[in-house]
């Protein structure tokens, strides 16, 4: 499946689903429809808890899954988004974690199955959403040092979930919505650890945020830095997804595109969202912002984050049919380092006097 | 800053083993003030700030971990990486997980043996991190050479074969231990730790060297002029050997050459272990150095006796700053607000400036010396404007002209001498410097409210950002006018290319003196008038294009049937002497300032006519020779104290040609290709039996040995890292000096390595002995045209030169997604040695050369056509393929 998925990606641009949170929206599932039979009683709340539908409302997530792939998407992404151990404390369900992850992989790999053809596979990417906590920054300003939530945590809880996604057979994981760096570090520091145990680790998609237009993450890394972060990883393809809209996003993929020496992402937003908070792009609208990425050649891999349907990934998927995907450029042979910014050393060996 | 750097200075404030205060600060809990020192650092310009909390009385853990978490919260300095320090592996592991961004381990080592490093390497993988490695071994630390060198390279090994590491994300600690200690064995520590840099770099060229610096000097403790002396001299040797990093306190490092002579040469003795007693007489002078003191002579010439508005004018006219201040003071003093000082003698000056200016009675170089007067006065009166803002209103600049060079290119010569003119005008200047993106451009202009954008490129690629930013203008906008400039920017290629993209005026600027002109004229009130005259004109180019673009060309076959005969028949190609690569470092700048060819750098500065002759010019002959003179006395202090590091190599290889190719082969078996210089041919129409010449042509088909050479040469980033410096003091005109300079450096160094290359080697004329003007007049065998010039106009074939000479990591020098070349001041460019090679110009070349050109090169047709466009003799079908330069964008 690996080299399958490396094949393709040279060959064309690769599309992503659209968002799974605005389709269940427009189902408009209520509490009871959240619990189900099975956690009628339950004591907390789960309304909203999106990753329970998947125990509960197999058959809505499976349709979504089918709308997409019939829209053109090449690529689904499980409905596992807050399906780890922090993300379920708020619902009491941290002990469904590794149930949730499975269970949302046999349901994107049923549909997957049934529309892959052999020309035309398609991928089930295990979702992995960066919990609602920050290792990066405190929760108290009176106390910058402090730390809700620290390294060991979330690797431990990065690695329960990216776990049952891979032995419920994800052909790829997909770290997105990153808006602290630490937090993703280890993600992969856990994943690195079942590598070492010896599970079948897939390839690595990575996908950041850019959360306004001070065009840096919640942390405040650039786009630069927020590649050389994660370039330990090696990933199957960087980028980044959510919060703007293409329009706002592009200078930012554009960014990644010059300094990533692997492939490049994007699932933008349809647009920034209206006082309502909904989201207002037309398909047509955010189609044409990453065909001409595709055009521009800064894209392999392409799809929609919140507010993006079905009928806006037929229209993105058709914008991009036929393109060329952004060639994968050179390894890069320099040291690079960041902080908040990235830090690239000139290639050893040179004479300089610059010390004096 | 996110550039590319050379030596990385690392801040080794925060390390509680290295300072007293630092280690204070911590123990008494008191982070606020410890993270001041961080942010000090940075702001005096630490790339990496080491963190060390290696102290027995305390948690080391915990305080690593609340010190990097602090640094978290503070932008300023969480923006550069950090050095994690520490002896302790749960240290340095409780640091990894405090920091988002890709740190620096410092350090692990084989002194618990394999096992235990490897442990180490791959949990620090695990995390991504850059790491140190000490040369210590299950025996202890490396003291000579050679064992410095083997524990490095097992280190090596295991780290690139077994923990997944790459090499240049290893930097190698060889350990900097004490001399001059009265012990004899450690007389040679130093001259062990030079010899070890250069194993290690020979056989691991990609790793960087690093050392705790301070060690050397550990004897003088209490003596800081000995230990200033003996760091600067220990890094003067150690840096060119390779060591890139040192963890030091910039304080603690003084200027080579401020350094007494006789102290160096003591000190030198010490750290090369070159005499016997060289520890007795450094010991015998140590005392003597404690304090240096500069002085300065001033003279007071008859000018002065003068009213002070007529002393202002004089310093403006004549560039003279020594007095400006005071002068500038004076007529504050005097004058209701500082305003009336810039608007009443300054602006007067400047005006008689401007005057002479316009009137050819003063020169650019006069008139950017004037702008460097005019500066320091507005820089003196600044602080009181402020003050007075509020009550004085905005300054009476006449309007703002943002400048960039495009993406791609780092040209700027000419860009910093339009902002600087349009300054003498009184416009406000923004200049974004050079690789700026087009996105940038935009942001800025808006954010500035920018009334007109200047754009500057030097190279064919620069052509195609332009239209871009056209492009983006017209998409984003935007109403103000665009001014071009730049050597290949021509007005056809604005009225062609450029104009249809923006309907706000899009205006092509040749030189720097009619760019006042142009402005002035764009931001009047008769805009729209010129503006109408402007787009005639354009319409006027458009109308006679289709008539001119295209160009009869001879169909290739025939091109090719009629190729320059080189007789190969008669004619033994000669063998290299030195075959393979020759890195090149040993050409100075006390050598090359004798190659220098004089023409161009006077036409640099718009002053145009051949060298020497314009010295005695009865116009421009006096400015001349105050500039020639200037330029001399700025060589003087380059050679004296080694401002470049020239740094070039050479490539000389077995290859043949194969039809229009010059192929190159890995061997002397001439049965590998290495690679192959597709080269192009002329296509015009010829008349008298000329042939249609091909650089290929100079090469011996198979069968017949023969070779080629390549070479890369840079006058050093220290050219632009002078001439920013220069123009943040706002000293424009030592600025556009130095890069002039470095870029005649660096042709010097082409001149003077192909002399080389000719005499010893390749060999084939050891006994030419050419004076510089035969020189300047290539009046020798053999050429080296560069890609991008008439006989090969094809930019990209750079790459695979670069690729062959391994050039950036034996010069420093890159390319940019334009190729064009980074450091600015380089040149490189291939050797033909056949004595008929000649230089041409490819001329106008037809579709069919421009398909198999294509397919011989493996790129799309249209690619290609955009890096060649100056060269079609046809219209390339449009908009196919988007230009290469968008594509990689």
């Amino acid at each position: 499946m690996t080299a399958d998925i490396e094949r393709h990606a040279a060959e064309r641009i690769l599309v992503l689903d659209g968002a799974m949170g605005t389709m269940i929206q427009q189902n408009k599932p209520d509490e009871a429809a959240y619990r189900g039979e099975r956690f009628k009683g339950h004591p907390a709340d789960v309304g909203g808890n999106n990753e329970l539908l998947s125990l509960t409302q197999p058959d809505m997530i499976r349709q979504i899954h089918a709308d997409f792939l019939e829209a053109g998407a090449d690529i689904l992404c499980t409905n596992t988004f807050g399906a780890n151990a922090i993300s379920q404390a708020d619902y009491d369900m941290t002990d469904l974690v590794y149930e949730m992850n499975v269970e949302s992989v046999r349901l994107a790999r049923e549909a997957a199955d049934a529309a892959a053809t052999a020309e035309r596979p398609r991928w089930v990417a295990g979702g992995i959403g960066p919990t609602n906590q920050t290792a990066s920054i405190s929760p108290d300003v009176n106390d910058p040092g402090y730390r809700a939530v620290v390294f060991d945590d979330l690797a431990r809880a990065y690695g329960d979930a990216a776990r049952a996604l891979i032995e419920a057979g994800a052909d790829l994981i997909l770290l997105e919505t990153i808006f602290d760096t630490l937090n993703a570090k280890a993600a992969i520091f856990a994943i690195e650890a079942l590598r070492d145990e010896g599970l079948p680790v897939p390839p690595l998609m990575i996908s950041g945020t850019i959360t306004d237009r001070s065009g840096r993450t919640l942390t405040g890394q650039t786009p630069e830095a927020f590649w050389v972060s994660m370039s330990h990883a090696r990933p199957f393809s960087i980028g980044l997804n959510c919060a703007l809209g293409a329009g706002e996003m592009r200078s930012h993929v554009r960014t990644l595109s010059e300094v990533a020496d692997t492939r490049v992402s994007a699932y933008p937003n349809a647009g920034l969202p209206n006082e309502m908070g909904g989201y207002d792009e037309t398909p047509e609208e955010t189609a044409a912002h990453l065909g001409e990425w595709a055009d521009a050649g800064l894209v392999n891999i392409v799809g929609g984050c919140c507010g993006t349907t079905p009928d806006h990934i037929r229209a993105i998927a058709k914008a991009v049919e036929g393109k060329a995907p952004r060639p994968v450029p050179d390894k890069v042979r320099h040291m690079r380092l960041s902080g908040l910014e990235m830090f690239e050393a000139a290639s050893a060996g040179q004479q300089n006097k610059g010390a004096a | 800053m996110t550039g590319v750097s050379n030596f990385i200075n690392i801040g080794e404030r925060t390390n509680v083993t290295g300072s007293a205060r630092f280690k204070k600060l911590i123990m008494e809990g008191d982070y606020a003030t410890a993270l001041d020192v961080a942010r000090s650092q940075v702001e005096n310009g630490a790339q990496i700030i080491d963190v060390n909390m290696d102290e027995g009385l305390l948690d080391a853990e915990a305080a690593m971990t609340t010190f990097l978490n602090l640094i978290a919260s503070e932008p300023d300095i969480s923006r550069v990486p950090v050095m994690i320090d520490s002896s302790k592996f749960e240290v340095i592991e409780a640091g990894l997980k405090c920091v988002q961004g890709r740190a620096v381990v410092n350090s692990i080592s084989l002194k618990e043996g394999e096992d235990a490093f490897l442990d180490q390497a791959r949990t620090i993988r695990r995390y991504g991190a850059a790491v140190v490695v000490m040369a210590f071994d299950e025996n202890g630390q490396a003291e000579t050479a050679q064992h410095k060198f083997e524990i490095c390279k097992r280190s090596y090994d295991l780290l690139t074969q077994k923990a997944g590491f790459d090499p240049w994300d290893i930097i190698f600690d060889p350990n900097i231990f004490a001399v001059a200690t009265g012990i004899e064995e450690h007389n040679d520590y130093a001259n062990a730790f030079f010899e070890a840099i250069k194993l290690i770099k020979a056989v691991m060229p990609d790793t960087h060297i690093s050392g705790g610096l301070s060690n050397v000097s550990f004897s003088f403790r209490g003596n800081n002029a000995v230990r200033e002396a003996m760091h600067s001299a220990f890094l003067y040797h150690a840096i060119p050997l390779g060591m890139d990093m040192a963890i030091v306190n910039a304080g603690q490092i003084t200027v080579y050459d401020d350094i007494p002579e006789e102290l160096r040469e003591r000190v030198e003795d010490v750290l090369l272990n070159r005499r016997d007693d060289a520890t007795e007489r450094l010991l015998e002078i140590a005392d003597k150095y404690k304090g240096t003191g500069e002085a300065s002579k001033k003279e007071d010439p008859k000018w002065r006796e003068q009213p002070v508005e007529k002393r202002l004018e004089h310093a403006l006219v004549h560039g003279i700053t020594d007095y400006v201040v005071d002068d500038t003071e004076e007529c504050r003093q005097r004058a209701e607000k500082p305003l009336d000082v810039i608007e009443g003698p300054l602006m007067d000056g400047m005006n008689v400036v401007g005057d002479l200016f316009g009137d050819g009675k003063m020169f650019l170089p006069q008139v950017v010396k004037s702008a460097r007067v005019m500066k320091t006065a507005v820089a003196h009166l600044l602080p009181y404007m402020e003050e007075e803002k509020r009550l004085a209103g905005d300054t009476s600049a006449k309007g703002k002209v943002l400048m960039a060079t495009v993406k791609g290119d780092v040209h700027d010569i000419g860009k910093n001498i339009v902002g600087v003119v349009l300054q003498c005008n009184n416009y406000d200047v923004v200049d974004m410097g050079v690789m700026v993106p087009t996105e940038d451009i935009l942001a800025k202009a808006k954010e500035e409210k920018a009334d007109v954008i200047g754009l500057s490129g030097l190279i064919t690629p620069s052509l195609d950002r332009m239209v871009e930013v056209a492009g983006e203008m017209a998409r984003q906008g935007l109403e103000i006018p665009l001014l071009i400039g730049g050597a290949t920017t021509s007005k056809k290629h604005t009225a062609l290319k450029i104009a249809p993209e923006y309907d706000h005026g899009v205006i092509h600027v040749d030189d720097a003196s009619k760019a006042v002109g142009v402005v002035s004229k764009l931001l009047s009130t008769t805009a729209s008038d010129y503006l109408g005259e402007i787009d005639a004109e354009h319409e006027a180019l458009q109308a006679g294009d289709s008539r001119t673009t295209e160009r009869p060309t001879v169909p290739i076959d025939q091109a090719r049937a009629n190729a320059f005969e080189a007789g190969w028949d008669d004619y033994t190609p000669p063998a290299p002497q030195t075959a393979g690569l020759t890195v090149v470092d040993d050409m100075p700048v006390s050598v090359l300032r004798e190659y220098i060819d004089w023409t161009p750098f006077f036409a640099t500065w718009e002053m145009k006519g051949r060298f020497p002759q314009i010295l005695d010019d009865p116009d421009k002959g006096e400015t001349a020779r105050e500039l020639y003179d200037q330029a001399q006395a700025m060589l003087d202090r380059i050679e004296k104290e080694n401002w470049f590091a020239p740094r070039g190599v050479v490539g000389l290889w077995p290859a043949n040609r194969d039809g229009d190719d010059v192929i190159v082969w890995t061997g002397e078996d001439r049965k590998t290709e290495a690679t192959r210089f597709p080269q192009l041919r002329q296509q015009g129409q010829k008349s008298g039996g000329k042939p249609h010449m091909s650089l290929a042509d100079f090469v011996a088909p198979k069968g017949t040995p023969d070779w080629i050479g390549g070479f890369a040469v840079t006058a050093g980033p220290q050219v632009h890292d002078r001439a920013e410096a220069y123009k943040a003091e706002g000293n424009d005109y030592d600025s556009i000096l130095v890069q002039a300079l470095g870029d005649r450096i660096a042709e010097a160094f082409a001149e003077a390595l192909h002399a080389r290359v000719r005499r010893s080697l390749w060999g084939y004329a050891p006994d030419e002995a050419l004076d510089n003007a035969a020189l300047v007049a290539e009046k020798y065998r053999g050429i080296r045209p560069a890609a991008g010039y008439p006989a090969c106009p094809d930019h990209t074939e750079k790459r695979r030169l670069f690729e062959l000479l391994n050039a950036p990591e034996h010069t420093g020098l890159t390319l940019t997604e334009s190729c064009a070349m980074w450091p600015a001041a380089a040149v490189s460019g291939l050797y033909f040695a056949h004595p008929e090679a000649r230089y041409f110009g490819i001329g106008r070349i037809g579709a069919d050369q421009v398909a198999d050109y294509a397919e011989r090169k493996g790129m799309e047709i249209a690619e290609i056509e955009t890096w060649l466009a100056p060269s079609l003799g046809y219209k390339p079908q449009p908009g196919a393929v988007q230009p290469p330069a968008r594509k990689i964008a």
